[in-house]
């Protein structure tokens, strides 16, 4: 029996499995690296160890220290989670061997899954379609998926359109395995771009009992990584269904499996189905079969890894649950993630959290970052890993109805950070397309004309509150806010949105209520400094607002924007002239480090004054190319004597 | 809480036809002020916005801080003059990094910001408000000197000027000059008596004589730069304290400058709880009746003006002809002295008197609500030592060290105006409402004792007298004495410190009293001799 559990791993999943261990009665066990140190994973956990360092490879992949934690810590199981060490062999043949329990299937079960290569040859053999190109792609393979062996999560995967970017894309591809995973065997199939993912939960115990618990349907992707998943798949006829279960079903039995798995299927728009890859552990995406069957599957795993045996058959699928992933990362620039700090994620309606939703519906937040309370998280979104902020998951009777909740949560949502992809999940779970099952992996490609963008009239008015807010926001005042004898101009203040876009807000607050430039038909009904109520022609809304440094956020129920309030003033240092540098004190010139005619660099030490028995630094005072130097070594100069001249570039 | 009730009927013909008549009067008042906000007019404006320069108001507004508000002082002066209405000078309290600051800025499309004999007096006022006051002064600067016709008026009083910056400095008031172009000859002593200064690069020229006059004065062949350039003034000369880059950045580094300051007020600190009046400060428009014969309830306006309409009055049951009593305004606590029937008798002039004393055992400041025709004349008041008691109020308010605000709501005629510290007893403001009338008596009553005069003149040398003149005379004089009186005619004579519009009596009293607290505020303790 596991009694204390360390999970090896970070964020929502070590969250999500510290719930269950409450549930059970199972004392946890965190592991943390150097800027998780106040993570919320780390909080809720019974015991903490650091794992010194922040890179991953230093910290969440050293097995040799996770196992090191879990003996200090007195665990007596270990959980990968997901992702890190979840599918190496290696750490889980470590685990067992420093006599722990392992969480997750047979050492031999991954080894056989963990190579992406021989596990398709072990599924051709088991009579599972696979997807195979020769070890030589012609031009008739095109168009081709680079993927790495040991991958997941998309990490590695390029696609390669002409066989002259296939030798680039191999080798940029064995780089980022080999980096992420630790492994650069890559290997090459079939792209099919307007496939469906398809993936079957699977579950198996120590005893024989394999359940397929359910299909979920995972095409909504963006750079061959998962964003919106759900449960069951829709639209599959009864008997492709049938199939696919059964070949996920021999696929787990044809290896021994044992625990919680995945096996992934392509459908190819003309009805092929393939087998892609076998995840042996958890995935991202579990919860949409967990509110769908009612099983928690972590409770289940723990069971497993207990020896306990399975009912003889899994429960049915209810309704329909999907799930949105919400990431720190700016779709409209090519997905790039984002960092900084999140102030704020206030997911509204929230009915549990990394918890079984109960029956018929509701909605479920798993998040790694502080929670839906609003109780002031304020954590950093690092380089250092997953740029994953949230999940969330409703689940409903029927799949409209469950899109329905799920986009308007994430439209009422409220958070306050980096950018996010967020608006891209309501416009994606909005989208008639979607909303008629018709989902496939270049889903977010093909409408992303739909999917990104700002609205501008939308932004202006969201300034324009912020801007409010602001004119309310002063202690004190004996006077009304910006109040003149004389008028003579409006107020003037200047934001950025996240577009870019630079927005000019001018108003003046009147005897006879607000005039706002641009919006004749704006009123302010009522303001304070978090709140600004305006009626724009017959409509009334409110906007929220909140301040962190130079930016505002300003929601209203179903908008939000990011603004940077930019200074009246041009920032002086950079409007610095620069150019010559003249001596502040008699002196001598002692040493000189750079050379006329060439490029130097703001801050770059061109000379040294000796004077007063100190040494005074006189360094480049922006980039550009040193035109002149007119001193020696030697030279003794007075003050105001030019040292320098430095054009800027 | 003693709230005052109100008797204004708002939907009556009286209150409909005496808004009707402010509302005109503000319409004119408006209309004056367009003046003053339009400097030089659009092709001045223009040139200088062409030179990359800002004008006066746009710096003043880049200056202050966001939604702050600003009080601008004497807007109309120079009105009725043959100057251009505001003096090329633009002058208000503002509120810079949360410091208040006396601003004044030169507005250079006026005659290239010249200083003409109405410039001197609201530049030596807005001097004065910044001492007595102690406000932080910051002087935006780019005037060419003095308006040279007119030197005869401005050079010798003119010295004030600079004796005022350092007065203040010593004082332990900070003096900040922001210099924009030119700032030579006499102009040079802003800067040169300033605690702070900012030249803007390339535009900044201060020195004491330009090329022509040195060649003149020694054969020297110099040029502005490096007579008086800001470059010349920040590297070598170090009149120049900060170079700024541009008009933004000079703005930026007088905010920085203010900052540093760390300013703290020395006055009491107010309540800080807000509590408006309960009464339509609109309904302010129609209090004061079109024709200042009838008498209007004071109460009414203290009712809109002070926190919570909340008023206590002292002796409410003696000299009923004035109201006195105690509130705050925007938290701050004041005593108010507000004329009821226009006249002021014995009993109104003690009251006034004892009640001034109070103030200022308490540290109160004080403020005035003019409505009065002046002290009671007539054989009996005269007897019962009207003169005597008028001069007790006098003394009072003569003496008195706390703050005194003035308001002219309607008539303020004779030693009334002084008894109720008209600008001669140095009220720290003096405002104006466009219902006001300030002169020695009514127009009719100066032309009736002119011809009163005339015709006892006459009489006294038998000769007869001519009606059809007298009254020709009589109109004449009447006109004149009428416009002599309006708030417009004494506002552009520097005699009150603006016309403001009713309903911001609250908001102008506010930042006035927030001002004035940046000093302290102390009561005397010793009055001239009282004579019983």
């Amino acid at each position: 029996m596991i009694t204390s559990l360390l999970v090896a791993n970070r964020g929502e999943i070590a969250r999500r499995i510290f719930r269950t261990c409450r549930t059970l009665g199972i004392a946890t066990v965190a592991v943390y690296a150097d800027p998780d140190a106040d993570a919320r994973h780390v909080q809720e956990a019974d015991t903490a160890v650091r794992l010194p360092g922040a890179a991953p490879a230093d910290t969440y992949l050293r097995a040799d220290l996770l196992i090191r934690a879990a003996l200090d810590a007195g665990a007596d199981a270990v959980h990968p989670g997901y992702g890190f060490l979840s599918e190496n062999a290696a750490f889980a043949r470590a685990v067992q061997d420093a006599g722990l329990r392992w969480v997750g299937p047979p050492p031999a079960a991954i080894a056989a899954m963990g190579s992406k290569t021989a596990a398709k040859r072990l599924m051709a053999a088991a009579g599972v379609p696979v997807l195979t190109v020769g070890p030589e792609p012609a031009e008739a393979d095109l168009p081709l998926l680079v993927k790495a062996a040991a991958g997941g999560g998309g990490r590695g995967m390029r696609v390669v359109r002409t066989l002259a970017e296939l030798p680039d894309a191999l080798a940029a591809a064995r780089a980022e395995a080999a980096a992420a995973f630790g492994d650069d065997e890559v290997f090459c199939e079939p792209y099919l771009p307007a496939g469906r993912h398809l993936e079957v939960q699977l579950l198996a115990d120590a005893h024989g009992t394999v359940w397929a618990v359910g299909d979920r349907d995972c095409s909504l992707q963006r750079r061959h990584q998962k964003v919106i998943e759900e449960a069951p798949a829709p639209g599959l006829d009864p008997a492709l269904r049938t199939r696919l279960h059964a070949a996920a079903t021999a696929a787990a039995r044809a290896i021994g499996y044992r625990g919680a798995g995945t096996a992934e299927f392509l459908l190819a728009p003309d009805g092929r189905l393939a087998f892609l890859e076998m995840n042996t552990r958890l995935q991202v995406e579990h919860p949409v079969t967990e509110a769908v069957t009612g099983l928690d599957l972590v409770a289940l795993q723990l069971a497993v890894a207990e020896g306990e045996k399975l009912p003889a058959t899994a429960p049915p699928a209810r309704g329909c649950a999907i799930e949105a992933r919400l990431y720190a990362e700016d779709p409209a620039r090519d997905w790039q993630p984002a960092t900084g700090t999140v102030h704020l994620l206030e997911v509204p309606g929230v009915d549990v959290e990394f918890d079984t939703l109960p029956a018929p519906a509701g909605l479920r937040l798993d998040a790694g970052i502080g929670s839906s309370t609003g109780d002031a998280p304020a954590e950093r979104i690092t380089v250092h890993y997953d740029a994953m902020l949230a999940k969330v998951i409703a689940w409903a009777p029927t799949r409209r109805a469950a899109a329905r909740r799920l986009a308007d949560a994430l439209a009422r949502t409220r958070l306050h950070g980096p950018a996010t992809n967020r608006d891209l999940l309501v416009r994606a779970l909005r989208h008639p397309a979607f909303l008629d099952g018709a989902v496939h992996t270049s889903f977010l490609a093909e409408h992303a004309d739909q999917l990104l963008g700002q609205d501008a009239k939308s932004a202006q008015l969201a300034a324009l509150a912020a801007a409010l807010a602001d004119a309310t926001a002063r202690p004190g005042a004996t006077a009304p806010s910006g109040w003149r004898n004389l008028p003579s101009q409006p107020q003037h203040k200047r934001y950025r949105t996240t577009d870019g876009a630079e927005l000019d807000v001018r108003y003046r607050l009147t005897r006879d209520g607000l005039r706002a430039e641009d919006h004749p038909d704006v009123q302010l009904l009522g303001s304070t400094a978090e709140s600004v109520d305006l009626a724009v022609g017959p409509l009334r809304r409110r906007y929220r607002i909140a301040r962190h440094g130079d930016q505002v956020f300003v929601d209203s129920p179903t908008e939000h924007h990011t603004l940077t309030v930019l200074d009246r003033f041009p920032d002086a240092a950079a409007q610095l002239a620069p150019g010559t540098l003249l001596a502040p004190m008699p002196g001598t010139v002692v040493r000189i480090a750079a050379e006329p005619g060439r490029a130097v660099t703001a801050g770059q030490p061109l000379l040294w004054l000796e004077a007063m028995k100190m040494e005074h630094q006189v360094t480049a005072p922006a980039d550009g190319t040193l035109a002149e130097l007119p001193v020696a070594v030697g030279q003794q100069v007075e003050t105001g004597a030019v040292l320098a001249v430095v054009t800027a570039t | 809480m003693t709230v005052l009730p109100t008797r204004l009927d708002t939907s009556g013909p009286a209150y409909t036809a005496d808004r009707a008549a402010m509302l005109e009067k503000l319409a004119a008042l408006d209309a004056e002020h367009a003046r003053a906000l339009a400097g030089g007019g659009p092709k001045y404006v223009e040139r200088h916005r062409s030179r990359g320069k800002l004008p006066a108001r746009e710096r003043i507004e880049l200056l202050i801080d966001p939604d702050s508000p600003f009080l601008e002082l004497s807007p109309l002066a120079a009105w009725g003059s043959d100057y251009p209405v505001g003096a090329s000078l633009v002058t208000g309290i503002g509120v810079i990094e949360g410091t208040e600051c006396l601003i004044t800025a030169n507005d250079p499309t006026v005659r290239g910001g010249s200083s003409n004999p109405w410039t001197l007096r609201k530049a030596l006022r807005a001097n004065e408000i910044a001492l007595r006051n102690r406000l932080p002064l910051v002087n935006l600067v780019e005037s060419g000197g003095a308006d040279l016709p007119s030197q005869k008026e401005i050079f010798i009083p003119g010295g004030a000027l600079f004796r005022d910056l350092t007065r203040l400095s010593a004082a332990g008031i900070p003096t900040v000059a922001v210099v924009f172009g030119n700032s030579t000859a006499g102009g040079a002593y802003v800067p040169g008596m300033s605690d702070h200064v900012i030249m803007v690069k390339e535009r900044a020229k201060v020195f004491l004589g330009g090329p022509p006059l040195v060649k003149m004065a020694t054969g020297e062949e110099a040029d502005d730069e490096s007579l008086g350039g800001a470059e010349m003034h920040a590297r070598t000369s170090g009149l120049a304290d900060q170079l700024a880059l541009d008009e933004p950045d000079a703005l930026r580094l007088a905010r920085r400058t203010v900052h540093r300051l760390h300013w703290r007020k020395s006055g009491p600190a107010p309540d800080s709880r807000l509590r408006p009046p309960k009464y339509d400060e609109d309904e302010l428009l129609g209090v004061v009746p079109g024709d200042l014969k009838a008498p209007f309830d004071p109460r009414e306006v203290i009712a809109r003006i002070v926190d919570g309409s909340d008023f206590d009055e002292f002796k409410p049951l003696y000299g009923s002809s004035l109201a006195t009593g105690w509130a705050t305004v925007h938290g701050y606590p004041v005593g108010i002295l507000a004329n009821a029937q226009g006249v002021l008798f014995s009993q109104e002039s003690q009251k006034a008197a004892q009640f001034i004393q109070l103030a200022n055992r308490r540290d109160r400041p004080l403020l005035f609500l003019h409505n009065t025709t002046g002290y009671m004349v007539g054989r009996d008041y005269e007897q019962g030592g009207i003169i005597k008691h008028g001069a007790m109020m006098i003394n009072a308010v003569s003496n008195s060290t706390v703050p005194h605000l003035s308001v002219l709501m309607g008539a303020s005629y004779g030693a009334g105006h002084y008894g109720m510290c008209g600008r001669a007893y140095d009220p720290r403001f003096l405002f104006a409402w466009p219902s006001a009338k300030s002169a020695v008596m009514g127009p009719q009553q100066l032309a009736g004792v002119l011809s009163i005069v005339a015709r006892q003149s006459a009489a006294a040398k038998g000769l007869p007298y001519d009606e059809d003149a007298d009254a020709a005379i009589r109109a004449m004089v009447e006109q004149q004495i009428e416009a002599e009186s309006l708030p417009a005619f004494l506002s552009g004579r520097l005699y009150d410190d603006g016309v403001i519009d009713p309903r911001d009596t609250r908001t102008v009293l506010g930042i006035c009293l927030s001002a004035i607290h940046s000093g302290p505020v102390e009561g005397a303790r010793g009055y001239g001799v009282f004579r019983m």
